[in-house]
């Protein structure tokens, strides 16, 4: 009747050119992005080089897995790059032994071996997470300024407990996290990628996925609706700590190294691969593969400009512009979408 | 509808046809991406004229508004004003047209006080300094004529929402405009802040105003308009003079079909026992929430299949005694019982799992997810139901959507459409639904009507009934009388935070409520000395 034909607007017979476009422009922004690089320089389609740029982004790729649930729920997360450099010394710490031998070099068998390494960093990641989870959601404090707190707080703690030193070399079986590979494909790679799978399902086929949609699409609703609003919200930067003490261990294996001012500017390129992958900042809408996407995107601009001998400082204008971009184009498209 | 000729038109009443037309639309067609909403509709507004623009929901009278306000433009047709063409590009060139827009949010600034909001942008003094004291002196000017007794410097916060309004009447006076367009204005009011705002429209009427009013409830349009359009389906239906017609037939123009008696008489069917119990709810105000209504020593009850109404003015108290009783708010002391075993809830999940669900008042705000697909708005609540652990398992939630939009006849493409996008009607089934899934013992369904089309009142009502017959036990709360009158057995009215009486819906009249909700002595015997 009358209106349920108003009510169904773009759901008929004609395809809605625009709003495919508006829904896959990352995807397709992405795909003209690497024609274009594969046209001007020919090294760029190699697999070494695309392996390469994978690897790259798979320490921020997987800290944007876990950056999407934060900011599905309308929050933020600016202590990502700090709370990588904090869990990674205590990570290396671990791996060499505890805090006294954390500066010997090369002493192979003295350490903690590196699954205890990994529980470290993860833990630590965990605990910075729940923390600022419950001052977002008790001290009812807005996730910006916490996290902000955070930012500061976990550098200064990363500084304290390195003291001025590096931590470095770590028996192989560590650095293999960083450095490996299985076939042709880098170990951090298949942790990035399985980590985006496993948030994929999470957030699509799981209760508490629907329900981190839910909390951030409008927390009033949620709450009436019987949900736990503080303990969604709580988890989420669980869950961004969790990824962050990941990759905090994979970034030390990679480098053979933990210092305090590692995943310095992380922040940025972690949020602004998430929005370039189309999750709103105001909640409630996006997707894992967005997210990765996004990553990548970042990942292969910035190798391409490499490629092209564009100056580094360049290359920063240049994803400054793209991130302003891409949230400008999410508004617009929205506007256009929206009925009546 | 859409084959109607619109041969109205020129069958214009004799005294607005002589006198020169304020507004004359004319031929305005709009599309959206994937959607026609306007197709070559008309409007005219005479000089010193109320006129009411009609429609069901998505009939597109916001559309229409949009392209005369300026927000919108038009794919076709034109505008004329006092006989010259018009075109605006944005709302600015409206404004300064003398056509002043008031929507239904509103869109004042609330930290700023009532004089800032009406002369915000063009506040008197040099260029650099604000004179302060003309800008009260103007705004008193202004509020003075519109009955808007408060302090200029006010901030609009601290104002309810009918002063709220008067606000933006000031600022549409405040810019001299001759034409006031206003989208359903007495939505959020209560019935005596509708009485005064239909005052303050008469009195710009006789200053030689003109107002666009839009409106769901016809019996304002009868009180207060002159001349009516209506629009159904993007189309022009219809105009005339309001004195020359009546209810029903506005009624068959807007739904394009016959909705039957809409509220007729209904026995009151026999109920079971008691389901909820409340006794001495109390809730007072404290320093971390001043504004918040009183509730003192509430105590009603609800019976298993039966529907209970609970009627009062905006302020009275429903609202908060539905939300304490759901656990969203806290209270003072009081007590709950359900099925006669008493329960304390901590919080709506406990609610719910006592079998108590709540529709709230505001749907978009506080019940819908927009954004999200319908299956997630139907089934957000019920994730127990389709779950297999961690995981939902679709093909279970498929079968609850079907189910549901079946029995509550949704209209939708598909489940998997944004919510935002289906009609008012459409939106508040899906949360009816939602609660519906649960099985509720008792349903509270707080204003469960408001800004849907007069087609999909009536079914929302008959919804509510079958509900009650099921053995359910439905509260409802409603500003509309006509609407507690349709569905209630019972009525229980409350004002300033207290029970002022109830009554059996046989023996209720609007009158009878309305005095029983505005005095506090039990009110039967007034009843006659009403309004």
């Amino acid at each position: 009747m009358t209106e349920a034909r108003i009510a169904e607007p773009g759901e008929g017979k004609g395809v809605d050119v625009f709003g495919f476009v508006a829904r896959f422009a990352p995807t397709l922004f992405l795909i003209a992005l690497m024609a274009l690089f594969a046209v001007i320089e020919p090294r760029f389609l190699s697999s070494i080089n695309l392996f390469n740029v994978m690897r790259q982004v798979s320490i921020t790729g997987l800290l944007a897995v876990g950056m999407t649930f934060v900011i599905l729920t309308a929050g933020i997360d600016l202590s990502v790059g700090s709370l990588v450099a904090f869990a990674g010394l205590v990570a290396a710490a671990v791996a060499k032994g505890g805090m006294e031998n954390r500066f010997t070099v090369g002493e192979a068998g003295v350490g903690y071996g590196w699954e205890l390494a990994a529980i470290a960093a993860i833990a630590v990641g965990l605990i910075c997470g729940y923390l600022q989870g419950l001052a977002i959601t008790r001290l009812k404090v807005p996730p910006f300024v916490v996290t902000l707190g955070g930012m500061s707080a976990f550098r200064g703690a990363a500084l304290l407990f390195a003291a001025g030193g590096p931590i470095s070399g770590f028996e192989p079986s560590f650095t293999w996290w960083g450095q490996g590979k299985i076939g042709p494909v880098p170990i951090p790679v298949v942790i990035f990628l399985s980590a985006a799978a496993l948030a994929h399902i999470t957030l699509r086929y799981t209760r508490y996925g629907r329900q981190v949609y839910a909390v951030g699409g409008n927390p009033e609703a949620a709450r009436l609706s019987g949900l736990n609003v503080n303990r969604i919200i709580a988890s989420v930067y669980v869950i961004m700590g969790f990824f962050a003490g990941l990759g905090s261990f994979v970034l030390a294996a990679r480098l053979n190294s933990a210092e305090a001012v590692a995943g310095t500017g992380y922040e940025l390129t972690v949020i602004a691969s998430v929005v370039i992958g189309g999750t709103s900042l105001f909640g409630g809408s996006g997707t894992i593969f967005g997210t990765v996407v996004g990553t990548i995107l970042i990942g292969v601009l910035l190798n391409g400009l490499v490629l092209m001998n564009v100056s580094s400082y360049i290359q920063q204008i240049i994803i400054g512009v793209i991130i302003v971009l891409a949230v400008a184009f999410d508004t617009f498209a929205k506007s256009r979408r929206r009925k009546l | 509808m859409s084959a109607l000729p619109n041969t109205r038109l020129s069958e214009l009443p004799a005294e607005s046809a002589a006198g020169r037309l304020i507004l004359k639309m004319t031929g305005i067609s709009k599309r959206f991406p994937g959607v026609r909403a306007l197709e070559n509709v008309h409007l005219e507004v005479g000089p010193a004229e109320i006129h009411a623009l009609l429609g069901e929901n998505g009939a597109g009278k916001s559309t229409l508004l949009k392209i005369l306000s300026g927000a919108h433009a038009a794919d076709a047709g034109t505008i004329e004003l006092f006989g010259q063409p018009v075109t605006f590009a944005t709302p600015h060139d409206a404004q300064r047209a003398g056509i002043v827009t008031i929507y239904q949010e509103f869109t004042l600034a609330p930290d700023m006080s009532i004089a800032e909001n009406v002369f915000i942008g063009r506040e008197p003094g040099s260029k650099l300094f604000v004179s302060w004291r003309r800008l009260a002196d103007d705004t008193r000017a202004i509020t003075d004529r519109i009955g808007l007794k408060r302090d200029p410097m006010t901030p609009v916060r601290d104002l309810s929402v009918a002063e709220q309004q008067l606000v933006e009447i000031a600022r549409a006076l405040s810019m001299s405009s001759r034409l006031i367009v206003m989208d359903e204005p007495t939505s959020a009011l209560s019935e005596t802040e509708v009485a005064n705002l239909a005052r303050i429209i008469r009195t710009l009427k006789a200053e030689g105003l003109s107002i666009i009013f839009v409106t769901h409830r016809l019996e304002e349009v009868f009180r207060l308009c002159d001349r009516y359009t209506v629009l159904c389906d993007g189309h022009y239906v219809g105009s005339g003079r309001v004195a020359d017609t009546n209810v029903d037939a506005i009624i068959r123009m807007m739904v394009g079909r016959d909705v039957g008696a809409l509220y007729g008489k209904r026995p009151i069917p026999k109920h079971g026992p008691v389901a909820l119990e409340i006794e001495g709810l109390t809730r007072r105000r404290n320093a971390r929430d001043p504004h918040a209504i009183e509730l003192v020593d509430v105590s009603l009850r609800a019976h298993h299949g039966e529907i209970l109404g609970l009627a009062g003015l905006v302020g009275a108290g429903r609202t908060e005694t539905a939300r304490a009783i759901f656990g969203a708010d806290k209270f003072d002391h009081g007590a709950i019982r359900i099925d006669g075993k008493p329960v304390h809830f901590s919080g709506p999940r406990d609610a719910m799992t006592h079998g108590i669900g709540l529709v709230p008042e505001d749907r978009k705000k506080q019940a819908l997810f927009l954004r999200l697909a319908i299956r997630t708005n139907m089934t957000i609540a019920a994730q127990d139901q389709i779950s297999r652990g961690w995981f939902i398992d679709e093909r279970r939630e498929d079968a609850l959507v079907d189910e549901f939009r079946r029995q509550l006849s949704i209209r939708m493409a598909s489940p998997d459409q944004a919510a935002g996008l289906l009609s008012g009607g459409n939106q508040q089934k899906v949360v009816l639904a939602r609660w519906l899934a649960l099985r509720p013992k008792i349903l509270i369904v707080d204003e469960p009507t408001r800004g849907i089309d007069v087609g999909s009142k009536v079914e929302v009502h008959n919804l509510l009934i079958e509900m009650a017959k099921s053995g359910i036990a439905v509260v409802v709360i409603s500003s509309e009388l006509p609407e507690i009158l349709a569905v209630s057995d019972r009525i229980v009215t409350m004002r300033e935070g207290r029970v002022t009486g109830e009554i059996a819906r046989t023996d209720a009249t609007q009158e009878i409520l309305m005095a029983m909700m505005t005095d506090q002595r039990g009110a039967g015997d007034r009843a006659a000395s009403a309004q």
